[in-house]
């Protein structure tokens, strides 16, 4: 179960980010910050080389004792993050993945509302029905 | 509990009951508190009530589920009818009345309040309105007119008004659609629109619309009662006024509850003129009105504004258009964002016409104070594409096939009463909708385009299923010469082959050298293809032919799909024969290319051929007609004739021209099994040609080489000979070599016109290329084999040609 989501954008400021309120959301905002170095790292690691045929997929950023954090980037740059508390079963890559590819899908549909301007926090009701229902239900 | 099989009226009025007892809008359990006053609003004996409850089992589960609710709902219809309470009867009484419930206090409240209000106030409506909110003018108050008048706005009545029209004159208020407060702000919304016109509504019973209609008609009434909205503060609190109204208004207090907020119900229903409830009573509850259903004029309005934007009404509204459009509104953007994402139904960043109306429809609502909700509602839902009208889904976004079963619209913030409301009337409204709907679909021009591309223009060519024609050189060279016969000359009688004679031969004939002439002759050739001229050659004939005939003679019909023909071809085994027979088919090349042959099959006892064919051929040097021999002799002649032995333009022109002489060859080629050694090695020939053919050619020109002046001796396979052999049976082979020549020059004249047919299936040009390539790799070595023979031969050919000239001396002498 996902216990924090967190879609940042190209200049590094989150455009949303959500937490299951039952911690301290702090600590994730603190968690997704650090974990843009790492995003940053394995972007540029991978990216020159490989062209533009980059992973979106990053997988997992890095460990604590409590959680696990994961990364997806898309091609431009838009960020997700998605954190799971690690005293969950572990959770298998391909749920992460279809975590980040539903999170990227509703992603897109914000961007295709006229009304949503790029760069603005996202407040698409849709959109947090979707992250919602990531974070009840487990991963 | 046992099942309960409940009547749409009953199904809705039941359902409302429940949303009005689901207090804590668990949508699950009906608060006892709510559920015993009702029950005993149902104004039977207390015992009764107490044995509804314990038969429904709420007793033993300790709470109103819905199913005990509706079982209890039931039990108290019965018990008011007068039957005795038992199990059951819930199931076998029929026509149940449904239960009556004297509301005395917010049943009908703000429902008609509201809705008179509403029309009261439309004025408010409108002035808050911008623009872009059309208020129907029809909804006004003016339409107050008698019930009878009313004309049922939405459907939303479909339940008979015969359900029970007994029950609702009688009981002030019907339904117990309470909630009034609960009642979303559709219910207000509703009423706003609804005021005018949609008071029609008739006075279902439950239906708000009911409610309206009545307002409409107490509008002129007092409606006074409380302040209509213009108070907007609709006191809760005034179930008493609203009683009252209820009592004018018999039935329609089942006007679903207004919103609580919606102050202005509860002032309005009162008056709802009795009458008019009467009348509309006879709705019944069920038909609710779905607050959110677009009414004719204010579609016509959208309608209007969407031709504003996009005139082609199937078209779409560019996302930036909508934009602005929409923000004249002054809706502050996060709504408007919201209503994009509730109506953008295919998320694809533009709206339909459906699309436009709904988003329109949310923009009104809010604009009049309708809390948007959550999910699109029903009756907004862009109609499904209609998929009968066309083959295809064309219309992108749109109407995605949204099946018009009621969703299940929950928003969290309005009431589930009008959801459920919606989710019945939705299945009766909607259809207005969808068939509008539909119709739009189904215009597209899309799906008329879609369908026009579908159909092949030939329908010969049309999507025959390729048939794998065997790939034996035989059956091809039957083909092959089947058509060039009846091209050149007569028709043969093969009637497979003979499917399209005519073309066959205008084909046959246009490569000039294709004169068969002495095919003929190589008649029994064709009637043993005959066998060949299986299904499948007629077909391929067919597809070759259409694809051919644009080709070479541009006189057949138009060119088929490009698609066609190439199944044919494009499959590796099928050789388009009849390609390579018309020679000039250039296509027919390119088809044929695409043929891969078979691997080269292992060169059979050629030495003995090629010797006996030798020898054969010196002895028939005169007697040309020698068959196998003959040819087998003739190639060698001819191999030293074909400078350009290596040249496999040569050897397509001389397969080509080999076609109609190798014709007899090729039946007894195919008979043997050996046409795939022909193609073999004619197989780098021709990669454009019909290696199948282009081998038959060769082989039959060596074959008939006798004497004939075989353009491309070379016996390109060992099969050749084989097939010399064979045709030593026919004599005209030396005619044939003799047109071989020119059929391989014609064949190799015609060869780039090949390509144009291949354009179309590119997949099939590229396995057709890629079998080709494996073909000319094989054939390649066996060409490089057959030289070897070649020149072994020729050295043999010189070796008796001495011995004969060591001869004649002695037989001069």
């Amino acid at each position: 179960m996902a216990v924090c989501i967190a879609v940042i954008a190209k200049e590094n400021y989150p455009l949303y980010i959500r937490s299951v309120p039952t911690q301290n959301e702090l600590k994730f905002h603190y968690t997704v910050h650090t974990s843009l170095d790492v995003v940053e790292e394995k972007i540029s690691a991978v990216g020159k080389s490989l062209g533009d045929q980059r992973e979106l997929y990053l997988g997992l950023l890095y460990p604590t004792e409590d959680y696990k954090v994961y990364g997806y980037v898309t091609n431009s740059k838009v960020k997700f993050v998605i954190v799971v508390d690690s005293s969950n079963t572990s959770l298998r890559d391909n749920e992460i993945r279809s975590m980040f590819r539903k999170l990227h899908n509703s992603f897109t549909d914000v961007m295709c509302n006229p009304f949503h301007n790029p760069g603005d926090p996202i407040q698409s009701k849709a959109f947090d029905g979707i992250v919602s229902g990531m974070m009840t239900q487990t991963g | 509990m046992e099942s309960l099989t409940l009547s749409d009226v009953e199904q809705k009025y039941y359902s409302d009951l429940f949303v009005y007892c689901d207090t804590d809008n668990t949508k699950k359990v009906a608060s006892n508190g709510r559920v015993l006053d009702l029950f005993r609003a149902a104004q039977l004996p207390s015992e009764v009530v107490l044995q509804i409850t314990e038969l429904c089992g709420a007793t033993r589960l300790g709470h109103f589920g819905r199913s005990q609710f509706y079982i209890a709902l039931k039990l108290i219809a019965i018990a008011q009818s007068g039957l005795p309470l038992r199990v059951e009867s819930l199931n076998s009484v029929k026509d149940l009345p449904l239960p009556r419930f004297v509301v005395g206090k917010n049943e009908a409240e703000a429902r008609h309040a509201a809705l008179y209000q509403d029309t009261d106030s439309q004025g408010l409506y409108p002035a808050s309105a911008t623009a872009v909110i059309p208020r129907p003018p029809g909804r006004t108050h003016q339409n107050k007119k008698s019930t009878s008048a009313l004309p049922v706005h939405e459907a939303i009545q479909p339940l008979a008004p015969s359900i029970e029209p007994q029950p609702e004159p009688t009981s002030p208020v019907v339904s117990p659609h309470q909630s009034p407060p609960t009642s979303p702000h559709s219910w207000r919304k509703h009423k706003r629109q609804h005021s005018g016109g949609n008071v029609e509504r008739q006075p279902v019973v439950a239906a708000p619309s009911a409610v309206w209609t009545h307002f409409r008609e107490t509008q002129t009434g007092p409606a006074s009662a409380d302040g209509m909205w213009s108070s907007h503060s609709p006191p809760p609190s005034g179930p008493e006024s609203w009683v009252s109204f209820t009592a004018d208004t018999p039935p329609s207090s089942t006007v679903p509850a207004m919103h609580p907020s919606s102050v202005q119900e509860s002032t309005t229903i009162r008056t709802v003129a009795s009458a008019a409830t009467t009348n509309e009573i006879q709705r019944q509850t069920s038909a609710y009105d779905d607050p959110w259903k677009i009414t004719d004029e204010q579609r016509q309005y959208y309608v209007n504004q969407f031709k504003t934007i996009q005139p082609d009404l199937t078209g779409f509204i560019p996302g930036s258009a909508a934009k602005e459009f929409f923000t004249k509104s002054k809706l502050p953007i996060l709504e408007l964002s919201h209503i994009w994402e509730l109506s953008d139904f295919d998320k694809d960043g533009a709206l339909t016409l459906d699309e436009f109306c709904a988003a329109f429809h949310l923009v009104v609502a809010r604009k009049n104070g309708y809390d948007l909700p959550e999910k699109l509602p029903e009756s907004l839902m862009p109609k499904l594409i209609d998929l009968d009208d066309s083959a295809e889904v064309p219309e992108p976004p749109a109407d995605a096939v949204y099946s018009a079963s009621p969703v299940e619209v929950t928003p969290s913030k309005s009431p589930s009463m009008p959801s459920l409301n919606q989710a019945w009337p939705e299945m009766n409204q909607s259809n207005e909708q969808w068939e509008t709907f539909s119709e739009r679909s189904s215009s597209s021009q899309t799906l008329t385009q879609f369908d026009s591309n579908i159909a092949p223009a030939d329908p010969d060519t049309a999507i025959v299923h390729p048939v794998p024609i065997r790939m034996t050189p035989s059956k091809i060279h039957m083909q092959e010469m089947e058509l060039k016969r009846t091209g050149s000359e007569h028709n043969h009688p093969t009637s497979p082959l003979l499917t399209k004679p005519p073309e066959l031969s205008e084909d046959a004939k246009l490569p000039a050298s294709m004169k068969f002439v002495a095919a003929n002759t190589a008649g029994d050739g064709y009637s043993s293809s005959d066998s060949f001229t299986s299904d499948q050659e007629p077909i391929t004939r067919q597809r070759s032919q259409s694809g051919t005939s644009p080709e070479p003679l541009k006189v057949v019909a138009p060119p088929p799909p490009p698609p066609r023909p190439h199944p044919s071809h494009s499959r590796s085994s099928s050789l388009d024969m009849n390609r390579t027979f018309a020679a000039s088919s250039a296509t027919g090349q390119t088809q044929q290319s695409a043929i891969a042959y078979p691997p080269a099959v292992p060169p059979r006892p050629l030495p003995t051929q090629t010797s006996v064919p030798l020898t054969g051929h010196r002895v028939d040097a005169e007697a040309v007609p020698g068959g196998g021999a003959v040819l087998t002799a003739t190639s060698p002649q001819q191999i030293p004739q074909q400078p350009n032995f290596a040249d496999f333009s040569q050897f397509q022109a001389f397969a080509a021209s080999e076609q109609p002489s190798s014709l007899p060859e090729v039946d007894k080629h195919s008979e043997g099994g050996q046409v795939d050694k022909a193609p073999e090695g004619a197989g780098p020939l021709r990669t454009v040609k019909s290696d199948g053919q282009a081998d038959e050619r060769v082989s039959t020109t060596v074959n008939s080489v006798k004497g004939s002046s075989g353009p491309i001796a070379p016996p390109p396979k060992p099969v050749r000979r084989r097939l010399k052999s064979e045709d030593e049976l026919r004599p005209e082979d030396e005619q044939h070599g003799l047109q071989k020549s020119n059929v391989i020059a014609a064949v190799l004249a015609t060869q780039p016109s090949i390509p144009r047919s291949l354009g179309k299936d590119k997949k099939a040009i590229q396995a057709s290329i890629r079998r080709n390539k494996e073909t000319n790799t094989v054939l390649a070595r066996l060409n490089s084999e057959l030289q070897q023979q070649l020149k072994d031969l020729l050295e043999e050919r010189i070796s008796l040609e001495v011995q004969l000239e060591q001869l004649r001396p002695f037989s001069h002498l």
